[in-house]
């Protein structure tokens, strides 16, 4: 088998911006959204990191560069349909319906980040890498058991692909049928470790064959071919043809997260080639092209994504702090008798002005 | 006359590497980031470079993998140091580590044995994200034939990991986070070790034991300055090995005292606090004047970085529970 060719990647516009491919499913209207989305979402991406080295939010990991990926998986949802997942995939939670400002208050330190708003069909974003995917086979094969036409997505990245969760849940929702929707975004460096020491395969898709479920390749820069592709497996897999795994090829353009630096394992020369094609310039080439929109257009929505993320920011800093004594609170559905006496406890520091709380929100 | 620098935490951790790998071909470094990127907080910085992608190697992102495969590379006789990232993620190795690595002598009645360091950061006060922070000591000490053991200062670190290195059994190596860049302090460039096994006296006092490991240390220190200035003499107590813990000098320090405070990051329910105390009273217990007393992390989960500083055991609980058992 020669996997880049049973695998061959998905293609509808070419890193130039031309169309290669077929977008009949997809309007000019759609796309203009999507770069609205895009602009938003980078503008955020940008902030967010000029927060956290001002010193105004703590350590954040940014999502530069895989905005197609995460909007075009969440644009290809219905709203019931579960997603799970990582740190990292915060644009695509707020395509979903998460405000701007999740993010920001996440890295904050905030444990009302945690909370998404109830009308989000999402999990909480995994910190630990892989096991929400195992949370999707579950989910999905609870919507099977009763009857729902739900799938439930999980995002998750190349590094994921080493744990044995990621393994397990591929066979799992295999043998059970569940209606489950793997999407790896591979963009090719776990931290520092590049995809070519994290596997000797050469897809991630292929891993589809030893679970006997379809795999996909597609290029996760390309939004026509994310989204259109995305369309076409939700659909198989909610009429109950069985899960699929796919693998979405794209690029991080900035650090693994604001404690890291790219350039000690990044050869520069590798970091220029993969930054073309990156996903909103793509796109954004295309409708300038075709005069689907016009320069003006896209310097309104650039202004548009700017107020929205100072609002965003205003929102964040402004969220009212946790009282400290509300950590009790959700560790069981009720207080122990031992987390009542510790909660009292620590409401007793609080309200004695006690100073070794330190910073507070 | 010894070499010494002015060294980090996380430099005397570095220099231990380098040193065992140095001086034993059989020593070799896995885990996640540990090549060329020199380790998320740089414990294996120019390693990489130095000994080749052979004994320092970047492994597939697996906690299991990694342990698993080091139990059978310590098997195979190679001298396997392996790096948890943070040790909240030591829990996909928890099988490994724990009916594995830990069991392999008994199990095998002595045929086998599996000198295995794996290391791991933990702990909080530097406000990183979730799981990030997590102290589990007490749930590695409650695994038979493992060790369990951390360091509070530069000169510990590098001597206990280089004991650890040479101890033929499996020996979890916990890194106060905290402490990796919090100060200096000279450590000889040349191999020495701190045993294993034995706890230290921080500094004398009459009236009270403070006992504290890693990252407590220098809270119970800075707890006894300030009780000091207030005439209460303090005895500070590392406890540096959770597992096997030194009672001796331990009882030692509170048969004299009488008093005694325990502090810990962790947990309280079930911490370590409560395996010290309870064995302390049974080898103490007509030389206590109060009943021993803990101050630890709350019985929640580590929270989320806005909250950490109430959560932590902080000065003022250390001297108010220093207070309640010297006017008990
Ligand atoms: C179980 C576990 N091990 C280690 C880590 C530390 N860590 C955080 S992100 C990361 C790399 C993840 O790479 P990948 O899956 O490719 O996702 P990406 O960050 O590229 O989106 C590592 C090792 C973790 N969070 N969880
Ligand atoms: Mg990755």
């Amino acid at each position: 088998m020669n996997p880049l060719e049973e695998f061959p990647l998905i293609q509808v516009l070419n890193e130039e911006g031309q169309l290669v491919g077929d977008r009949s499913q997809i309007s000019d209207d759609q796309l203009t959204e999507f770069l609205r989305w895009f602009t938003v979402l980078r503008t955020l991406d940008q902030r967010a990191w000029n927060l956290q080295r001002q010193g105004r939010i703590g350590t954040y990991p940014p999502f530069s560069g895989q905005e197609a990926t995460q909007v075009g998986v969440a644009a290809a949802l219905s709203p019931e349909d579960w997603l799970c997942g990582s740190y990292r995939d915060w644009a695509a939670l707020i395509y979903r319906g998460v405000p701007l400002f999740y993010p920001l208050l996440s890295s904050m330190g905030h444990p009302a980040a945690g909370y998404l708003p109830d009308a989000v069909q999402a999990l909480p974003v995994q910190v630990v890498i892989a096991a929400q995917i195992l949370h999707a086979v579950g989910l999905a094969w609870a919507a099977k058991l009763q009857g729902q036409a739900r799938v439930a997505v999980s995002l998750f990245g190349d590094g994921a692909t080493s744990q044995g969760d990621f393994h397990e849940a591929l066979n799992l929702a295999s043998v059970m049928s569940a209606p489950t929707v793997f999407v790896c975004q591979n963009n090719r460096w776990a931290i520092s470790v590049p995809i070519e020491r994290q596997m000797h395969s050469q897809t991630v898709a292929q891993r589809a064959v030893a679970y006997n479920i379809e795999g996909l390749r597609v290029d996760g820069n390309d939004i026509l071919a994310v989204y259109q592709t995305m369309k076409r497996v939700v659909e198989r897999v909610r009429a109950g043809q069985g899960p699929v795994l796919v693998e979405a090829v794209t690029y991080r353009l900035g650090a693994h997260t604001t404690a890291d630096d790219p350039t000690r394992y990044r050869p520069r020369d590798l970091d220029e080639r993969l930054r073309q094609g990156e996903p909103l310039a793509r796109l954004r080439r295309y409708l300038l092209a075709h005069g689907i929109v016009s320069d003006e257009e896209v310097a309104q929505m650039e202004e548009e994504a700017k107020a929205l993320v100072d609002e965003a920011v205003r929102q964040a800093e402004a969220f009212p702090p946790s009282p400290p004594e509300s950590v009790f609170d959700h560790v069981y559905g009720e207080l122990t008798p031992q987390l009542r006496e510790q909660r009292a406890e620590m409401a007793r520091r609080v309200s004695s002005g006690e100073p070794g709380g330190g910073r507070r929100g | 006359m010894d070499v010494v620098a002015s060294l980090t935490m996380i430099q005397a951790i570095n220099q231990a590497l380098d040193l065992a790998l140095a001086t034993d071909e059989r020593v070799m470094v896995l885990g996640e980031d540990v090549g060329p990127n020199g380790g998320v907080f740089r414990a294996t910085e120019g390693l990489y470079e130095k000994y080749g992608g052979q004994r320092v190697v970047d492994t597939p992102l697996a906690e299991s993998a990694i342990v698993g495969s080091a139990v059978g590379l310590a098997l195979g006789g190679m001298r396997p140091v392996a790096e948890i990232q943070f040790l909240g993620f030591i829990f996909e190795a928890m099988d490994q580590m724990s009916t594995q690595a830990s069991r392999l002598r008994f199990r095998s009645q002595g045929r086998h044995h599996v000198p295995l360091v794996v290391r791991a950061p933990y702990g909080g006060g530097v406000r990183t994200p979730e799981i990030h922070s997590d102290s589990l000591e007490a749930l590695f000490s409650h695994l038979p034939g493992l060790k369990v053991v951390t360091p509070s200062t530069p000169y510990d670190a590098k001597g206990m990991l280089l004991a650890s290195i040479r101890d033929p059994d499996p020996v979890l190596f916990l890194e106060p986070m905290r402490l990796y860049r919090a100060g200096r302090q000279e450590v000889p460039e040349a191999w020495y070790e701190v045993p294993l096994g034995e706890a230290r006296v921080v500094r004398t006092g009459d009236d009270v034991t403070l006992i504290a490991y890693g990252p407590m240390v220098p809270v119970a220190e800075a707890a006894a300055d300030s009780l000091a200035s207030a005439g209460i003499s303090a005895e500070v107590v590392d406890v540096r090995t959770l597992s096997p813990l030194d009672l001796e000098t331990l009882t030692q320090s509170v048969t004299k005292t009488g008093r005694a405070v325990i502090v810990h990051e962790a947990q309280r329910t079930g911490g370590l606090g409560a395996e010290i105390a309870a064995s302390l009273q049974e080898r103490a217990f007509l030389s206590l004047e109060a009943p021993i007393t803990r101050v630890t992390g709350y019985d929640t989960p580590f929270p989320m970085p806005a909250l950490e500083d109430w959560w932590l055991p902080d000065v003022e609980r250390v001297k108010a529970a220093a207070e309640f058992v010297l006017h008990y």
